[in-house]
């Protein structure tokens, strides 16, 4: 069954901009990975007074698992209006759990350009990973079941929701 | 045999045959795949991953350099290895039968073979020889189809016209010969436009042409009366042996797209043509170059839904 946790996302949020705020100094460049990501990415980018543009990933072409499950019918279109060559990208997601996902957008990212580095903030950080990716800011760490799995739900109200796939719970 | 042979048991695209037998959820998909994959001519590394690894062979009996030249930017944009075949100057003039060189090159693991043949039904007759694990996509087939092109048609309407259910669309020149105008009139009557017309003289019309879901004209002018797209055909002249038309200069006064006879059409008109073109034949340059053509943005088109259908042709294997 799914279920909200009991989580403010909003203090979740004021962390990561306190964390965050030092980070102005190298002015980075900031994309949200779809679709949580993209919308934690507007919430950072405003709270953090950056000007210029932020960017969204679809990473559907560059999934690892294209030839086992296809193309997701859904695609949205990646988005970096900016030239991101030698600049310092702040790469958002909502949940790292497998850290496919992430490897997936910073291959992506490559294809636009050359970065000069790449941190990753997420708002949960959870167990379950299956490469040598960690987030740099995380709102907080969860310890879940395998066959539990959390998503983020919004854009207009962000709450947590927690999943049981083993109960059929579908979320990708 | 399975029923639907476009089609996995589980409802992936499989093959790509013909519009027929597609659904319009397909098609659909087609597009939308294709709308993301236009974006990434402006990027800096112009290539995607997701067919790396794969083997996609264009086998092209009868030539066409404009179609093969697409498949394979399209199959290398998404990382594909590509090898261009036209056995028409090799193997088969050697004797080797047709599915002899399916099993040589599907021996040396080919996932996907781009097929265009002079005669209807290769692809399918191809698409039913070889394993599961192996693709098919028609680049045209005698007659009778030529469906990524109808596809790159569909997505060029979308683009400039939008919705299909109020659109108008005029298909002029030879439907009888026309692969591309059989495909075309299916893809639009799946998509619901609201009106497809064919114009051409009897003698260039197939027989009961209107069981396609058209309607007919012999009159040019009335014809194109008020429609939103202009569709123009090739005049296939290699075809034209066998006195369908009085002549090509007759031809091109009843028939050819001028200025003049354009402007029956909406105002808002597209002109397409599949090309290439015959000028002065069915087209004057001054409509082929003018400022309603989209013949050059069909080209462009056609990379990005050619790369949106080997992609769902060649995805999701492990659930087909």
């Amino acid at each position: 069954m799914t279920k909200k946790i009991d989580v403010d996302v909003s203090v979740l949020l004021d962390k990561l901009v306190t964390d965050l705020t030092p980070l102005l100094a190298i002015n980075p460049v900031i994309i949200g990975i779809h679709t949580g990501g993209s919308w934690l990415a507007e919430i950072l980018h405003r709270r953090l007074a950056i000007n210029e543009p932020c960017g969204s990933l679809d990473i559907s072409f560059y999934r690892d698992d294209f030839s086992r499950i296809g193309l997701n019918p859904e695609v949205k279109a990646s988005d970096i209006p900016q030239d991101i060559s030698d600049r310092h990208i702040l790469l958002i997601d909502d949940v790292l759990q497998t850290g496919r996902t992430v490897r997936a957008a910073m291959n992506e990212i490559f294809d636009y350009g050359r970065p000069a580095s790449i941190r990753l903030c997420v708002l949960v950080e959870r167990n379950g990973h299956e490469l040598p990716i960690q987030a740099d800011y995380c709102g907080m760490t969860l310890d879940l079941t395998p066959d539990q799995q959390i998503k983020l739900t919004g854009p207009e109200k962000l709450s947590l929701m927690v999943g049981d796939l083993a109960a059929g719970d579908n979320q990708s | 045999m399975r029923p639907h042979l476009q089609y996995t048991d589980n409802g992936k695209l499989r093959h790509f045959l013909s519009i027929e037998g597609l659904q319009k959820e397909t098609l659909q998909q087609i597009l939308t795949t294709a709308d993301k994959f236009t974006q990434f001519g402006q990027r800096d590394i112009k290539k995607l991953p997701l067919l790396r690894g794969h083997t996609v062979v264009n086998l092209f009996f009868e030539n066409s350099s404009r179609t093969r030249t697409t498949f394979e930017i399209a199959a290398k944009r998404l990382s594909a290895d590509v090898i261009n075949l036209n056995p028409g100057t090799s193997s088969t003039s050697k004797g080797e039968t047709l599915l002899d060189t399916v099993n040589i090159l599907e021996a040396m693991h080919t996932d996907l073979f781009v097929i265009r043949h002079a005669k209807s039904g290769v692809a399918e007759l191809i698409a039913r020889h070889v394993p599961d694990h192996v693709h098919i996509i028609n680049a045209g087939d005698g007659q009778h189809a030529h469906p990524t092109q109808a596809m790159l048609d569909m997505f060029t309407i979308r683009q400039y016209k939008g919705p299909f259910n109020e659109l108008r669309v005029a298909i002029v020149g030879d439907i009888l010969h026309s692969r591309v105008a059989r495909s075309q009139i299916h893809a639009l009557n799946t998509l619901g436009v609201h009106e497809i017309r064919v114009v051409a003289p009897n003698s260039l019309l197939p027989s009961q042409v209107e069981r396609l879901g058209v309607h007919a004209y012999n009159d040019l002018k009335q014809g194109l009366e008020g429609v939103d797209v202009v569709m123009m055909l090739r005049l296939q002249k290699e075809r034209m042996h066998n006195a369908y038309i009085p002549s090509e200069q007759e031809y091109f006064n009843l028939y050819g797209l001028t200025t003049e006879s354009l402007a029956a059409a909406a105002e808002d008109a597209i002109i397409m043509h599949p090309g290439p073109i015959n000028r002065g034949l069915e087209i004057s340059s001054v409509v082929a170059d003018g400022p309603r053509s989209v013949i050059l943005p069909q080209v462009t088109n056609g990379i990005a839904v050619r790369m949106a259908v080997m992609a769902m042709v060649l995805g999701g294997e492990g659930n087909g």
